[in-house]
């Protein structure tokens, strides 16, 4: 007895060194090939650019796929110092709103143009959440060339999502409040009767891109988080995704959590555009910023609107229509068919999926259930296709591939499940590092997606990469989606916080990309195409510099007679011509950045002079063998002195005194 | 039937014809290229001569050039432009009418001024590329003692980092083959003048 105590004794003692081990989950292996997937070779290019919003760094990053490398960082809502966006005087205008100059801001997601429901890679559209605003970028620069402010909003998160020919950009307010031609100094308190949310319908010129607020829907207060085109069938409605229709205003954490179901809203905004055109709506006082940035002037410049187009939703006929989803929903994404509606409740244990032909039919045959705030609420199960049992916690965002599958990602059990569309069955479950916020399936929310890599933009990195002290970047993962199950590739840092991207095979945009600027067609205000026009002038206080940058020296390089209290511009054109040969330009203790300057290009960045005695400039750009040659100097003199104007270059450098 | 002393070949003629044509076409296509390449240029820069003009990467490859003191390349500079278009419709009309006109002095008189007129322009060439690559600017930034730059010839050469090559382009193949037919021409007539 004594020896089988004793061995039963041992046999514990074992275990307790076992406790230890904690039990495996899901499978961690990455198979043995995923490294010559995304390995580009040096010199070979990637296959797809993933335009990448930067969240709250205000940029768009753009990054190679499959590699993971990042390309570029594009400057679109925030000031960048390394280039002079937003500091030198041709970019400025572009971050100005109607609350005057804002230097940040906070970019959310991206929509690529589409034509026919495909991307034609013309433009890219992206969203500022903070100060209401949509800036679109040129595809052949990848530069921010317009940028306009929607009024009546208020965290613009619903925005920018495009129709499928680009007729419409439209942006849906988060926060409902009241509108600016109403009185706004009222109690928060009375949300529910005075605040109202606003759908705005801005309308594309498809030949320039050109954008302006064709028309805003006026509608009662809740929330907007996301909303997508119909295609196909669909095309001609957009659709919605509601919450806080328990309208509360404050700890929406709690209170905006307590309805069973939220709604996704279906917009006829093909019926709303021919209602504006034939006369509805009014114009309603509303300032608005709209800035334009030229590329053969290479400056912008900005306009400040007072009026938009406002119809009320509740005035117009079989316009909006309520679906009931379930609980507090956050994506609402069709597929690629046209039929499928897909909400993703964040806090439900299921995923909706509706049929755009059976709510036809029940709008046909008027299967609502009563209405709300005037608004007619379509019969839940009569508009479902089926629901996705039991997917998993919190689904966020769905995106589709070209097999008929669909992908939603889960935040709360931080990871992305793939099913089929039709029979609604899971057929498989990856986890991501760490709580994925958005996915992007290469062209998956388009007709026609490309399929093949899934990116899953997570919010949570901890222990992915090498830690860089208390704040980390966030952390993607590239997942290759050709098979049945889906497989690991990548895992990478990304720049601010990427909220959704758009995946776009890099032949549609690698033949239109511009390698320099026709000098012969700048049309600068202050251009100088040879460096016989350079010259400096003075009006008053006011002094133009007209500079040219070539390699490899600064004309003109040496300047007398700038005196203290003056305001100097510097008006600098990059002569080259050739591929790759930018030149920066500096002047020391300017408070102001640097300025970059693209062969063919002018730039004009302003510098007060501080104090009297010589102050160098240079190029900071490396452009060439001698760049540590391309400087010069500046004499600043004190205020009132009589120090002539003089300047040049070479034989022409002012002699003596 | 006995062929007239003074008359030609009938092949002869048809050679003689296609040279003179030939030379009209050298008109419109660029006759010589040099083509640079080095490291940081992956893409490449080209230089095309013309009858007549400088195509290609010109005002690029003159950017480069200054570094290490060679000449600006103008079109304006070459009396070689004015001249060469009019020599070469000469060449042609002459060939034609050597064929047409069916005289044995004339087919003669046509195949040496050809001749003549290869001779001279590779000489002249020769010269230009020369005095580009060894007139340097005394106050160039590079300065590699006893280095010249002469671009070959024809082939391959290497200066600094760039790797140059000098070929024919289409007008220069072009002629270079109406050389050749007139050539087999004048061996045609001899050997028939010896029978």
């Amino acid at each position: 007895m004594e020896k089988n105590v004793k061995k039963i004794a041992l046999f514990v003692l074992g275990l307790a060194f076992f406790t230890g081990c904690k039990p495996k989950t899901t499978s961690d292996a990455i198979s043995g090939d995923a490294a010559k997937k995304v390995y580009v070779a040096p010199g070979e290019h990637d296959e797809f650019y993933s335009f990448t919003s930067g969240g709250f760094s205000g940029q768009v990053s753009v990054y190679g796929i499959p590699s993971g490398r990042l390309l570029k960082v594009l400057p679109v809502f925030s000031q960048d110092p390394e280039t002079g966006y937003g500091y030198g005087e041709d970019t400025k205008p572009m971050l100005n709103t109607s609350h005057g100059f804002v230097p940040w801001g906070d970019q959310h997601h991206l929509a690529l143009s589409q034509t026919n429901g495909e991307y034609d890679g013309k433009w890219l559209f992206a969203n500022e959440n903070n100060t209401p605003r949509i800036a679109r970028l040129d595809l052949t620069t990848f530069t921010t060339t317009e940028i306009i402010e929607i009024p009546n909003s208020a965290g613009n998160h619903s925005s920018p999502f495009i129709t499928d020919n680009t007729e419409y950009v439209i942006a849906g307010t988060r926060f409902s409040v009241p509108f600016e031609e109403e009185n706004g100094d009222i109690p928060i308190s009375s949300y529910a009767e005075n605040f109202s949310g606003a759908l705005s319908f801005i309308k594309v010129d498809q030949e320039s891109g050109r954008m302006n607020i064709d028309f805003q829907l006026k509608t009662p207060p809740v929330n907007y988080d996301l909303s997508h085109t119909g295609k196909g069938p669909s095309s001609g409605w957009f659709f919605f995704s509601t919450y806080n229709t328990e309208k509360a205003h404050t700890l929406l954490e709690v209170n905006a959590s307590q309805n069973d179901k939220d709604f996704i809203l279906a917009i006829n905004w093909k019926k709303a555009a021919e209602l504006v055109k034939a006369g509805k709506g009014r114009k309603a006082k509303a300032k608005y910023a709209h800035n334009v940035y030229d590329h053969d002037s290479h400056s912008a410049t900005s306009t400040i609107l007072d009026e938009v187009n406002v119809l009320d939703v509740l005035d117009l006929e079989g316009v909006a229509y309520y679906i009931p989803c379930p609980k507090s929903p956050h994506g609402s994404d069709i597929d690629p068919s046209g039929e499928y509606i897909v909400g993703s409740g964040k806090l439900a244990s299921l995923i909706p999926v509706f049929s755009f032909s059976k709510m036809i039919k029940a709008i046909e045959d008027k299967k609502f259930d009563g209405e709300f705030d005037g608004i007619p609420v379509l019969n839940y199960e009569t508009v479902l296709h089926g629901e996705v049992q039991k997917p998993g916690l919190g689904p966020l965002h769905t995106e589709f591939d070209d097999k008929g599958n669909a992908y939603t990602s889960f935040f709360v059990s931080s990871e992305v499940v793939k099913w089929n569309l039709k029979t609604l069955e899971v057929i498989d479950r990856q986890p991501t590092y760490y709580s994925t916020g958005h996915l992007t399936v290469a062209g998956g929310d388009t007709k026609k997606p490309y399929g093949k890599y899934l990116v899953a933009w997570n919010k949570i990195t901890k222990d992915r990469y090498l830690p860089t002290g208390p704040e980390l970047t966030q952390s993607a993962q590239l997942f290759d989606i050709s098979g049945e199950k889906m497989e690991l590739l990548l895992d990478f840092p990304t720049i601010g916080e990427p909220h959704y991207a758009q995946m776009i095979p890099a032949s549609l945009l690698v033949e239109k990309q511009k390698r320099i600027y026709d000098i012969n067609k700048n049309k600068h205000k202050y251009v100088v195409k040879s460096e016989d026009e350079t010259r400096v002038v003075r009006t008053g206080n006011r002094v133009d510099v007209y500079m040219t940058l070539i390699r490899t020296h600064i004309a003109p390089d040496n300047i007398e007679g700038v005196k203290l209290g003056d305001e100097v511009y510097f008006h600098i054109t990059n002569l080259e011509q050739d591929w790759d040969l930018p030149h920066g330009f500096a002047v020391l203790g300017n408070n102001n950045s640097e300025v970059l300057i693209l062969p063919g290009e002018t730039r004009t960045i302003k510098w007060k002079p501080t104090k009297v005695g010589i102050i160098p400039m240079y190029c900071t750009d490396f452009c060439s063998a001698l760049h540590q040659e391309m400087q010069g100097y500046i004499r600043v003199s004190p205020a009132g002195s009589n120090t002539p104007l003089r300047y040049g270059t070479g034989d022409k450098a002012p002699k003596g005194s | 039937m006995a062929t007239s002393q003074k008359s030609l070949q009938t092949v002869t003629r048809i050679l003689t014809a296609i040279s003179g044509i030939a030379m009209f076409v050298v008109l419109l296509v660029p006759i010589w290229q040099i083509q640079l390449s080095a490291p940081q240029y992956p893409e490449g820069l080209s230089l095309y001569i013309h009858a007549n003009k400088l195509s290609g990467d010109v005002n690029i490859i003159n950017g480069l050039n200054h570094y290490i003191g060679m000449r600006e390349l103008h079109e304006q500079d070459f009396i070689e432009f004015a001249i060469l278009p009019y020599v070469i419709i000469f060449l042609g009309i002459l060939g034609v009418l050597a064929a047409v006109v069916n005289r044995k002095w004339l087919f003669f008189c046509f195949v040496i001024m050809f001749a003549v007129f290869g001779i001279v322009a590779i000489i002249d060439f020769y010269m230009w590329l020369y005095d580009y690559g060894h007139n340097l600017d005394p106050a160039a930034p590079i300065k590699v003692p006893g280095m010249s730059y002469q671009p070959p010839l024809i082939g391959f050469k290497q200066l600094l980092n760039f790797g140059a090559y000098s070929i024919p382009e289409k007008g220069g193949w072009i002629m270079i083959t109406a050389a050749l037919l007139s050539v087999i021409a004048v061996i045609k007539e001899i050997r028939s003048k010896k029978k």
